[in-house]
């Protein structure tokens, strides 16, 4: 083997956050607990400095290097800008609660920076290694951070829980990825879909392979029958690091679908749709029907998760290019309704009190009119009403599923989406409607009360005018 | 003239906006000056209107003055037809409501609902105008609600009342039935004739005359006849013809006005004029005349009957509508149209004279009005009792006054008649005669003449009614006397309908009485030794002799015909009928519908039930999350095997 000296300059964004996530992890050992915000501040320059670079490397061609190992392309460039701004947002959300909760310590941040990288590896990697070592790095990671609060037993059990069934759904990839690399002879994602192209694809070997994959990134994702570990980590975890896991991963675990489902195993589209379609459909209907059952919002939201995950998964099951681009709008939109929801938990949320409960939304009108009206654009988004962005989201796949011929699954994710609406819209009833069971004002920094209201606005705002943010998933997918 | 007509329209309908939306603010001196300022002009207008069409001849006026919407090539519109017809309508209508209006000011003196009442009675006259000057079936059917609506806000008007509200739903659902069968009449015209328009559906029906439609299947009916009959079911609601006609005597739960005006006058006549406008379509069908003949003859000499038997004096009145009501569809099956508006000119100013003279009697008596609690109010009341007297003898078709010229060219021309059913009507509206002289006089004796029956303190208080009372007494009067002499000849055999009425000449039994008519005064005492006036006579001196020299046998004659008079007093049973069998027959559907549609399928099995069953599953599924870590390794190995038999070694 030839070893021949990289171009590094596609990679500069992920060796930038590489090199401050080891800056960050020395300068905070230096660091009183008084001067601790200097860690935080770091980080959002870190994110910032990755998005400049992200941003200013941006051109429309795609280029490989690390001998075929790693991709810089359109799709990869607005997933990880939007990556770190939804770090960047949970970081901001996260700060107050930490504080207050004397969890403000660097590991937070700099577990959060490693896992940005893993997700930037994941969105960028274009050889089932590169892939599997960001997984990795990003699994790893999250798995600390549900642990973060060791003294509390419910995240050490969700943390134990999250560990030992990732770990199962990383043996099956590394299995899949193994049967793949038997099967074609290469790790390299281009070269596999060629060989696939070449040949047909019904060998027994392949198809274990694409099953074992399936299944590992149905766990990632969430979807039905993997799902059993989401609810348990979003309510054991703290709430800042609950936020995390909804949201960024989720796009890079997108990400990580298209380059091995459609870039790599795009030949074999016909055998893994119909596994899509059963996760899909199980995904939509058991999320949204469980979820009613829920009292606690955090465990609510897991399920919604499900749901979503499962919308989601119409997009890319049917196979054209504006389903995945459904599929990305969707995953964009929902990473931002995601922030919205959880941002106002931790608003929320005081000493000692979590705000974690359905129950606690009651009467919020009544506390603040403002911020009742921003969880309710989040909650009907979620629930997907017009004019709100989340119905553009699930318009888009509805179409591109209906457009595939499967009209039977778009009326099955529309009856869902109704029963869906019965457990989003409660919350709206119990901060309308009902008295509030805490009277006290809510208190927030003005970062966070600007950064949640920005937010509310923006899911108004992109219902209003969607069309911007749907093109540019259109044209980096072509 | 369009300017003309515009105004008579819209001049009571802006005095019943300003009273009604401002009442409050104008005051009740307000109220009643704009809306008879309103009325009055719209009255002036008409007078405008009838000189300009009747005395100088101008031709027809047919123009639409604005169109609301064009669909499929159907021009939905409102526009005029000015005819002699409609002038004469036109000044009818506007003369009685303006007597009216000013009448109420009286009546109404102490009542909270002042202005509400001129705003309603304003609208009333506005909707009654866009009705008999339409020029077309949607502006017809327009007007035609309107009324209908007006007439339940005003039998409404107290509406704290039990009995009122009772008797105004009753009128609107009865009205209902007849407005579907004429909502379906209209249906089926602008179906086969592709138009609304009068002048296009005249000038095609006689080509569709030979058409034939299936309404129930195997039976072939001609399509005048069904459209014919449809629209004589929406007459017959709106004219309270038999069985339609229950409405009428509740109505009387209205203030007093409103029954001269509404439920004798006009609104009840709307069923009469449609037919007589309709004419050039009834033509075409003798089998519809044949029924429209039948129907009017049945509710001429029942209902007449019925006044005999009411003690409240008002419903006597009402009644004696009723009967009248029936001479004027009579007339009109015998295809005498120009009799029947020629009744209906007559009637509606007798009408109104003796609603608003029982109305002064009512006043006078503290709205009691109860006849038998009256007597000898002749030496309190002059002016209503002579006023009362002259709509009496009037509506008993007294030789010389109005009612007699229009009832006895009806009874003529059913004899001259030789339509299937003619022999029948004849029989029924000669012993009508005697039965409306009978209840009349009844009524007028035992009000004005005998012992005085009311308590003292009533007596004490006994006196003429005010001039805003009495004026429109003798101004509706003098009409009542003289009508029917000036208009006959003119009317009924000149050319004054000539264009407003088509007869098919089989048809024309008008012209046949014609061919002896001489003038008013030879047709005056030809009548004169007739059977109708010897019939009428003996009824008034039945009822002289029964209720002033006997009084006596009035209960004898009750206790011997104890079966007749029951049947009577049960008004036929209609009531009866329609309270067991549509009124509760629908609260059994509705209840059907409510418990067992609504509650246990749609809410309870569907909606509820649903709902449900989710949140049932929702808490069954929520079970498999239990929380130990090798359950879930097992889901993922359980999905992983499921997977892998499904799809790869299958």
């Amino acid at each position: 083997m030839v070893f021949e000296f990289p171009n590094f300059v596609p990679a500069l964004a992920e060796i930038f956050v590489l090199t401050m996530a080891c800056v960050v992890l020395i300068v905070d050992l230096f660091l009183t607990e008084r001067n601790r915000v200097i860690t935080y501040l770091l980080s959002q320059a870190t994110l910032l400095g990755a998005a400049v670079l992200t941003v200013s490397l941006h051109n429309n061609s795609t280029e490989l290097t690390f001998s075929g190992g790693f991709i810089r392309d359109g799709m990869g460039d607005v997933l990880k800008v939007f990556i770190y701004l939804v770090v960047a947002v949970v970081f901001l959300y996260s700060r107050e609660y930490l504080v207050v909760r004397k969890l403000f310590k660097g590991e937070f941040f700099v577990l959060g920076l490693f896992a940005v990288l893993g997700m930037m590896v994941m969105v960028s990697g274009h050889s089932l290694l590169t892939i599997y070592l960001g997984l990795e790095l990003l699994s790893l990671s999250l798995y600390a951070m549900v642990a973060m609060h060791r003294d509390s037993m419910p995240a050490s059990e969700a943390a134990m829980k999250y560990f030992i069934l990732g770990a199962i759904a990383s043996g099956m990839l590394l299995y899949g990825m193994s049967l793949i690399y038997g099967a074609t002879g290469s790790l390299d994602i281009g070269v596999i879909a060629d060989t696939l192209r070449m040949s047909p694809g019904d060998d027994m070997v392949l198809l274990l392979g694409l099953t074992f994959i399936i299944v590992a990134l149905a766990f990632k994702l969430g979807a039905v029958p993997f799902h059993m570990w989401i609810p348990d980590v979003y309510h054991g975890a703290p709430t800042p690091v609950t936020l995390f896991i909804g949201s960024a991963p989720k796009i890079a675990a997108f990400a990580m679908v298209m380059r091995l489902l459609v870039d790599g195993l795009g030949p074999l589209h016909v055998q893994w749709q119909d596994m899509l379609v059963i996760l899909a459909a199980l995904s939509i209907v058991a999320g949204s029907v469980i979820a009613i059952a829920q009292r606690n919002l955090k465990r609510m939201l897991a399920y919604s998760t499900i749901a979503h995950v499962g919308f989601l998964l119409l997009g890319i099951l049917a196979g054209t290019e504006n389903g995945y681009a459904g599929a990305m709008f969707y995953v964009l939109v929902y990473a931002l309704m995601t922030l919205g929801a959880f941002g106002m938990i931790l608003m929320l949320s005081r000493a000692g009190f979590e705000a974690d409960e359905i129950e606690d939304f009651k009467g919020l009108n009544e506390r603040s009119p403002w911020f009742a009206f921003v969880m309710l654009i989040l909650m009907f988004s979620m629930a997907g009403v017009p004019p709100f962005v989340g119905f553009y989201a699930k318009l888009a796949v509805l179409q591109a599923v209906i457009d595939a011929g499967l009209v039977w699954l778009a009326v099955l994710a529309v009856l869902s989406a109704v029963i869906g609406a019965f457990y989003y819209l409660r919350i709206v009833k119990y901060m309308y409607f009902d008295k509030p069971g805490d009277e006290s004002a809510l208190q927030s920094n003005f970062d966070m009360r600007a950064t949640i209201s920005a937010n509310g606005l923006l899911i108004l705002g992109l219902g209003i005018y969607p069309s911007g943010l749907m093109a540019l998933c259109v044209t980096v997918l072509r | 003239m369009k300017g003309v007509y515009l105004t008579v329209v819209l001049a009571p309908l802006i005095g019943s906006i300003i009273a009604g939306l401002f009442g409050r603010k104008i005051g009740k001196t307000g109220a009643h000056g704009v809306t008879i300022a309103g009325v009055a002009l719209s009255f002036l207008m008409s007078l405008v209107a009838f000189k300009h069409i009747v005395i100088d001849g101008a031709p027809t006026f047919n123009e639409s003055v604005y169109t609301w919407l064009i669909s499929d090539g159907i021009r939905l519109e409102i526009g005029f037809l000015i005819d002699r017809l409609t002038a004469l309508m036109m000044v009818v209508v506007t003369f009685v409501s303006l007597m009216v209006h000013i009448y109420t000011i009286g009546y109404m003196k102490d009542d909270p609902g002042y202005q509400r009442f001129f705003s309603y009675i304003s609208l009333f006259t506005f909707s009654m105008l866009m009705l008999v000057m339409a020029n077309n079936f949607l502006q017809l059917f327009f007007g035609w609600e309107a009324v209908g609506l007006v007439s339940y806000l005003l039998i409404g008007f107290w509406y704290q009342r039990e009995s009122a509200i009772y008797a105004n739903l009753k009128a609107f659902l009865v009205n209902r039935v007849g407005d579907f069968g004429f909502l379906l009449g209209i249906a089926a015209i602008l179906m086969y004739f592709n138009s609304l328009d009068y002048a296009d559906v005249f000038a095609a029906a006689p080509l569709l005359s030979d058409v034939t439609i299936q309404v129930f299947p195997g039976v072939e009916w001609s399509l005048l006849t069904v459209i014919c009959i449809l629209l004589f079911i929406g007459a017959m609601g709106k004219s309270a013809q038999m069985p339609l006609h229950v409405w009428l005597p509740d109505s009387m739960e209205g203030p007093t006005p409103i029954s001269a005006l509404i439920h004798a006058a006009t609104m009840v006549t709307a069923g009469i004029f449609m037919v007589a406008r309709m004419s050039p379509l009834y033509e075409l069908s003798e089998t519809a005349l044949s029924v429209v003949l039948v129907i009017g003859a049945l509710t001429a000499f029942l209902m007449g009957l019925l006044g005999i038997v009411q003690n409240d004096i008002k419903r006597m009145v009402a009644y004696s509508t009723l009967s009248q009501l029936g001479y004027m569809t009579v007339a009109l099956g015998v295809s005498a149209y120009s009799a029947a508006i020629f009744h209906l000119m007559t009637h509606a100013f007798f009408k109104a004279l003796m609603f608003l003279a029982a109305g002064s009697v009512i006043i006078a008596m503290h709205h009691d009005q109860d006849i038998r609690n009256m007597g000898g109010l002749k030496k309190y009341m002059p002016i209503t009792y002579w006023t009362f007297l002259i709509g009496a003898l009037a509506l008993i078709g007294f030789p010389g006054t109005a009612g007699f010229f229009s009832k006895d060219a009806i009874i003529e021309a059913v004899h001259a008649s030789d339509l299937p059913g003619s022999g029948f009507a004849y029989l029924a509206v000669l012993l009508g005669v005697f039965v409306t002289a009978l209840y009349t006089f009844r009524a007028f004796f035992l009000v004005f003449h005998g012992k005085e029956r009311m308590d003292e303190h009533t007596r004490t208080h006994l006196r003429e009614s005010p001039l805003v009372v009495t004026v429109p007494l003798i101004l509706l009067a003098i009409p009542s006397v003289l009508v029917g002499m000036v208009a006959i000849g003119p009317l009924l055999f000149g050319e004054f309908f000539a264009d407003s009425i088509y007869v098919a000449a089989a048809h024309d039994v008008l012209a046949r009485i014609g061919e002896d008519f001489t003038g008013a005064l030879g047709f005056l005492f030809h009548g004169m030794l007739g059977m109708p006036v010897l019939l009428a006579l003996a009824g008034v001196a039945t009822a002289w002799y029964i209720y002033l020299q006997r009084p006596e046998l009035a209960g004898l004659i009750k206790a011997r015909f104890e079966l007749l008079y029951r049947i009577l007093d049960r008004k036929y049973g209609f009531d009866d009928f329609n309270e067991a069998f549509f009124a509760a027959g629908s609260r059994g559907l509705g209840r059907l519908f409510w418990r067992t549609g609504d509650e246990t399928v749609i809410d309870g099995v569907a909606v509820n039930g649903t709902a449900k069953g989710i949140g049932w599953i929702a808490a069954r599924i929520r079970q498999a999350q239990t929380g130990l870590l090798y359950h879930y390794a097992f889901a993922m190995i359980i999905g992983l095997l499921i997977l892998i038999s499904f799809y790869v070694l299958l």
